[in-house]
């Protein structure tokens, strides 16, 4: 199979003056197009790391990125890249926010207007087209970012827990929104979060990360077909593999607090 | 609940009851605001001013106050009629007005520039700021003798000084607002691939305006203050001019009609960058 994303033994060490200060031991990963990767891990363990790298933000100290079997290590704006934060320029129209990708790309406003339109009113954001950020709610706000870096026309995206902040229920209604998205551009997605229940659900493969230094303990496929039913998260292939990442997860931690008391 | 017990739940049992009984505590009803009708509340404002002349008036002419010191009212008048029709006075308005807007717009421009170029390189900021401090905290008013010596006493002066007076809080204001920007925001630009340009128009420029249209207000006062001091100097025309004429000729009534028309282009210009400040803002839709 092909590859559209590699990390080639990606590390990061940082200098301190407590002495270097290792982010992310090399790290090795390969992911096919179209499909939908999630990296779960305690904070700390190199996960934002990995996304500013594959971003190019950040030039990691070992290693190289390749991108179509093309290193692309410490390039900007080849990956699409959501933040936590929805980001959005609260002096510009959902619309404008949208189209902010293709404009830095040099694409002609009304040109990139007219392609960004349909999209807003196909994926549940009409009728706020020209409303400001601040008039919508956390759901439609992450919606537009999401958009805005669709629109953005790469074939590699990287979420960083985009429904982190949402309250459950309009995190599920994001989640099926999003899948429905990925069906239909195909797209390449890595995807950090927090919530290993989200994390199976979404994926395609699972990978588990561990602190200190920040690495990747444990890859797993998800093998359970498309689409799935919201209740495919009580099967008990499901459970497995949730149960497999809760103790790999648990292994990593500091005693609980009770304990320690 | 089936928690496990911690103790908090005995040592609320324990707690002894409040001194004050249920007849003791007092019940109030929550005041109730009156707000007056608009017309009483201008009725009100006018009937202070009213009132206050016409005791002036009554205590200058019972000789309960000093006349020649302190002037009445029917004196100023008449020397408004006479301030007007005498053809100076709007030479006079003109040049004071001219000197705060030219240093209004040239200190505020400048100083807005100069705050969003601290935003290019850390470096440069860093170097520039203990200057721009001290500038700050420098009275620049004492500089004034100085400006006018170098500037000559005609209009480039008072431009001069309300210049320096304005400049140094839109740098500071737009400074900060720089500081304030985002640094993820910054990331998602550059994660799209944008330019250092890019970044600072699509970016750092919007998100200071807000910075930028809050200190208009402070600046036009603060522009028309430099003004009058520099015609306090040395000046040929000006309403700060003529109330120093007026004070040194000991002619009361012209400083009270001067402070009358000086108080009136103040509010004027405060109401034009006030509504000024209102369609900027709407513009930028913060």
């Amino acid at each position: 199979m092909s590859v559209k994303l590699r990390l080639d033994q990606v590390g990061m060490t940082f200098r301190t003056p407590n002495g270097a200060f290792t982010a992310l031991a090399p790290v090795t990963l390969s992911i096919s197009p179209g499909r939908f990767v999630s990296l779960i891990g305690p904070s700390g363990c190199g996960k934002s790391t990995i996304f500013n790298i594959v971003a190019g933000l950040l030039e990691p100290t070992s290693g190289r990125v390749l991108i179509d079997g093309a290193d692309a290590t410490g390039t900007i704006g080849r990956v699409g890249y959501m933040l936590q934060k929805d980001l959005l320029l609260p002096w510009r129209t959902v619309l404008d926010n949208v189209i902010l990708g293709m404009e830095i790309q040099g694409v002609p406003l009304r040109q990139a207007r007219e392609r960004a339109l349909p999209l807003l009113h196909r994926y549940g954001l009409s009728g706020f087209e020209y409303l400001y950020p601040n008039a919508l709610s956390g759901g439609m706000r992450q919606r537009a970012a999401l958009l805005r870096t669709l629109l953005f026309d790469t074939d590699v995206i990287l979420l960083d827990e985009p429904f982190g902040a949402l309250d459950a229920q309009t995190k599920l209604q994001m989640q099926e929104w999003l899948l429905g998205l990925w069906a239909d551009f195909g797209k390449t997605v890595v995807f950090v979060t927090h919530d290993i229940e989200e994390a199976i659900y979404l994926s395609d493969e699972v990978h588990v990360m561990a602190t200190r230094p920040g690495r990747i303990i444990e890859s797993m496929p998800v093998p359970i077909a498309r689409p799935r039913e919201r209740g495919a998260t009580l099967t008990p292939e499901f459970m497995a593999i949730k149960e497999r990442c809760l103790a790999l997860l648990m292994a990593g931690h500091d005693p609980p607090l009770s304990e320690a008391a | 609940m089936a928690v496990q017990d911690t103790g908090i739940g005995d040592r609320l049992m324990r707690v002894p009851p409040a001194p004050r009984t249920q007849a003791l505590r007092s019940v109030r009803r929550l005041p109730v605001r009156k707000d007056w009708p608009t017309l009483v509340i201008v009725a009100a404002q006018f009937g202070i001013l009213v009132g206050l002349i016409a005791l002036w008036q009554a205590a200058a002419d019972h000789s309960w106050i000093d006349g020649f010191f302190w002037s009445k009212p029917s004196a100023i008048f008449a020397t408004l009629i006479r301030f007007f029709a005498g053809g100076e006075a709007w030479t006079d308005i003109g040049f004071t007005f001219r000197s705060t807007i030219f240093g209004f717009l040239i200190g505020t421009i400048c100083g807005s520039l100069l705050g969003l170029s601290f935003w290019w390189s850390r470096n440069y900021a860093a170097v520039v700021q203990p200057y721009i401090i001290c500038f700050e905290a420098l009275p620049k008013l004492a500089l004034a003798p100085l400006v006018i010596l170098v500037f000559g006493i005609g209009l480039a002066s008072k431009v001069a000084i309300a210049t320096a007076l304005t400049l140094v809080v839109s740098t500071l204001t737009t400074y900060a607002g720089v500081k304030a920007v985002d640094p993820d925001q910054e990331k998602l630009f550059y994660s799209l691939g944008a330019s250092r340009f890019q970044v600072f128009r699509k970016l750092v420029v919007p998100f200071c305006l807000p910075w930028i249209i809050s200190v208009l207000r402070v600046n036009i006062g603060l522009a028309l203050t430099g003004a009058i001091v520099g015609e306090f100097i040395a000046s040929q025309h000006g309403l700060g001019r003529q109330i120093l004429y007026a004070g040194n000729t000991y002619d009361i009534a012209l400083v009270w009609v001067a402070v009358l028309v000086l108080s009136t282009l103040a509010v004027i210009m405060y109401a034009a960058v006030s509504w000024l400040e209102r369609i900027l803002r709407k513009g930028i839709r913060q």
